[in-house]
């Protein structure tokens, strides 16, 4: 197994003819990914150039498809509206790429939509090696394995997991949880399914500066996960503060989500934190043997 | 987007928030204009984004146009001087006169954004006048909180609960619902990040007023509010911001550092990640930079000059791990941007790696580039050829 998709989980994309929408579909099939259609409203019935069938609503596709899963590429307005439209539909995981959705608006849709996961906003999906990708993560830098990685970032999570897929860790399920202040799913809930799941034997968690998730993730690895092998980074340790560095979300204002704060927290939590990513596979490998 | 205190008290006037008698001058006549026909104390305040204006003598008292006119003409004659924040300081380009408040007692209240809860969090304490961080430390469990359900949103009973948790005078007990409410409306109508109000005076005639206005917008909710678009260019930005947005990136995607690695990554992830593996290698990083998506010849070409002209990079360390950037696209945009590039020459490493790399390491060969194949071998490469070159 692997967390929250596999092989044979139903993909819609809304936003599917779009310039991102239909470049990333491709890539998505093209890594195997079961995507069975997608939306723009005003072009249901055609075909997408990747011949996929094209919905005017959410509902039609879902009730067409049998969809249980959606990949949002719709411009920053139109974001909130089609994740409330996809869980009117049924739509029960849903992964916004789009960045720049209004952060009332994210608060909103989080509030109301109970029955559906969100990844994201502002985030680069999820792949489980092997199986599916939802989203925009380069496919090829991944391996199957038994290794679960969270990060806040997209490039600096596809930079960690090239090193675990050359050191011969490779990897359950990725999930890049966005770097907004407001996202529908954090490290916790995903510890969380890790836990629970076979497949997975270690976690890497990729934080960064800003907020408090790392913290949270620590006090639920402690007192949850003791036995999981689990290694952490903070990325921006160099961050001036009261500086957001390009994601919204991290910035250290006063004594709240410094990387020292992080840091003590995963450490008391008996998580090692690597100074660098080159340092992640060699602290994996002290608390597990590699798989090559 | 962070508002000015008199364009934030705009927004607290439209809510029904109380706030005192004011009046926005550009210049020390009209302060002095202001205070001959109404006769009274006034409040002389700096209208910067800055804090600490009272420390730094930005803030004076006026009984008459004489003494308006110089208050005035003092505080507009020097900047804001620099803090830890704001190295460059900031210019005083207005000031807001305002009914001196014979107050009694200061409190503190605002709402924010929580993220552990994904709720508006209200915060009120007794201890008003001071910055939150301090009474954080100091007066930790001072500070009362609530958290509001976004769908049921603010009731009064809220407010009613926080001023006895706080333990605030009695004299604004009657007064703090409503106040409070008029914050979340306000919060909730514009997509604020953050509403402040600190301190929010208690007077000896009992009134409970706004002294003083913190709003922080949301960017991305801007679109929404078509007329903060005019207020916003009253809003100085910092240098590095404007460099960014002159180079075509958004503002928070570049700035600068005070060492010799010039940087560039895209995705902002892996552009802190560059500025730690420098810092690791025992360099000193010139800047942050996230080129973002789509390097294409123009931006990778605005970037280098962006640091080549603004910091002092004796090297330049590109690192692109391709996810929605094509490695191919950014070589190509690498190649062309020295070629056409007025700017000085330096160094460069680049690590280029994800999708299309071999067709984007093929097109740095046929130039005569060479990619180095690790963040930490180049970080370690730009850092000796910075040490050479200094």
């Amino acid at each position: 197994m692997s967390i929250f998709l596999d092989k044979n989980t139903k993909i819609i994309v809304q936003g599917i003819t779009g310039s991102e929408g239909s470049y990333h579909t491709g890539r998505m099939l093209a890594y195997g990914s079961n995507i069975v259609g997608g939306v723009t409203p005003g072009k249901g019935g055609r075909k997408s150039e990747h011949g996929l069938p094209v919905f005017d609503t959410v509902r039609d596709a879902v009730d067409a498809t049998g969809a249980t899963h959606t990949c949002i590429f719709v411009p920053p307005p139109f974001a909130a509206d089609a994740l409330f439209e996809a869980h009117d539909a049924g739509i029960t995981f849903a992964v916004c790429i789009t960045e720049g959705v209004p952060v009332h608006d994210v608060l909103r849709v989080v509030a109301a939509t109970p029955n559906m996961r969100i990844i994201g906003p502002n985030c680069p999906g999820l792949i489980s090696p092997g199986k599916s990708s939802i989203g925009i993560m380069p496919g090829h830098v991944f391996k199957e394995g038994n290794v679960g990685l969270i990060s806040r970032s997209g490039t600096l999570t596809y930079e960690v997991v090239d090193l675990l897929t050359r050191a011969g860790f490779g990897q359950s399920t990725c999930v890049g949880i966005g770097g907004d202040p407001i996202i529908g799913t954090t490290f916790v809930d995903c510890l969380r399914e890790f836990a629970n799941d076979r497949q997975t034997e270690a976690v890497v968690v990729c934080g960064e500066i800003g907020g408090s998730d790392e913290e949270d993730a620590a006090a639920f690895i402690k007192a949850h996960m003791p036995q999981m092998p689990i290694v952490s980074f903070i990325g921006g340790r160099n961050a001036p503060p009261g500086k957001s560095l390009g994601h919204a979300g991290a910035i250290i204002s006063g004594k709240f989500g410094t990387p020292q704060s992080k840091i003590e927290a995963f450490e008391a939590a008996g998580v090692p934190v690597a100074d660098r990513p080159s340092q992640i596979p060699q602290l994996l490998a002290q608390r597990m043997p590699a798989r090559v | 987007m962070n508002l000015m205190e008199y364009q934030g008290k705009e927004l607290f006037r439209r809510a029904g928030i109380p706030i005192p008698r004011s009046r926005h001058v550009t210049t020390a006549d009209e302060a002095a204009d202001f205070v001959a026909q109404n006769p009274g104390e006034w409040v002389v305040k700096a209208q910067v984004l800055m804090g600490g204006r009272g420390k730094a003598g930005k803030i004076k008292f006026a009984t008459d146009a004489q003494s308006a006119r110089t208050a005035a003409s003092e505080i507009m004659a020097t900047p804001m001087p620099p803090n830890r924040q704001n190295p460059n300081g900031e210019p005083i380009n207005s000031l807001l006169l305002e009914e001196k408040l014979p107050i009694a007692l200061e409190a503190y209240c605002a709402i924010a954004i929580d993220r552990t809860t994904k709720k508006p969090v209200v915060m009120v304490s007794k201890y008003g006048g001071m910055d939150i961080e301090e009474v954080a430390e100091e007066h930790p469990e001072s500070i009362a909180k609530a958290f509001v359900d976004v769908a049921g949103g603010y009731w009064p009973f809220i407010g009613r609960e926080l001023s006895f948790k706080a333990d605030l005078d009695p004299g604004y007990r009657k007064a703090l619902p409503g106040v409070i409410g008029g914050l979340y409306d306000l919060f909730f109508r514009y997509g604020a990040k953050l509403v402040e109000i600190n301190p929010l005076a208690l007077t000896q005639d009992g009134r409970v007023i706004a002294s003083d206005a913190k709003v922080e917008l949301d960017d991305d909710a801007l679109y929404k509010n078509p007329e903060f678009k005019q207020w916003q260019t009253v809003l100085p930005l910092d240098e590095d911001e404007t460099l960014a947005t002159q180079a075509g990136l958004g503002i928070r995607n570049f700035r600068r550092f005070g060492g010799n690695v010039g940087t560039m990554a895209n995705g902002a992830g892996l552009a802190m990640g560059t500025m730690d593996a420098v810092k690791n290698a025992g360099g000193s990083f010139a800047n942050f930079l996230d080129v973002g998506g789509g390097a294409n010849a123009e931006r990778v070409r605005n970037c280098y000059e962006l640091v080549m002209n603004h910091t002092g990079a004796k090297v330049f360390f590109i690192n692109i791990f391709g996810g929605i950037t094509r490695c191919d696209e950014v070589a190509k945009g690498i190649v062309e941007a020295l070629r056409t590039t007025a700017s000085r020459k330096v160094p460069l490493v680049i690590r280029l790696t994800g999708t299309n790399e071999d067709e984007g390491r093929r097109i740095l060969a046929d130039a005569g580039m060479t990619p180095v194949e690790t963040m930490d071998e180049g970080a370690a490469e730009a850092v000796k050829l910075a040490g050479a070159a200094a």
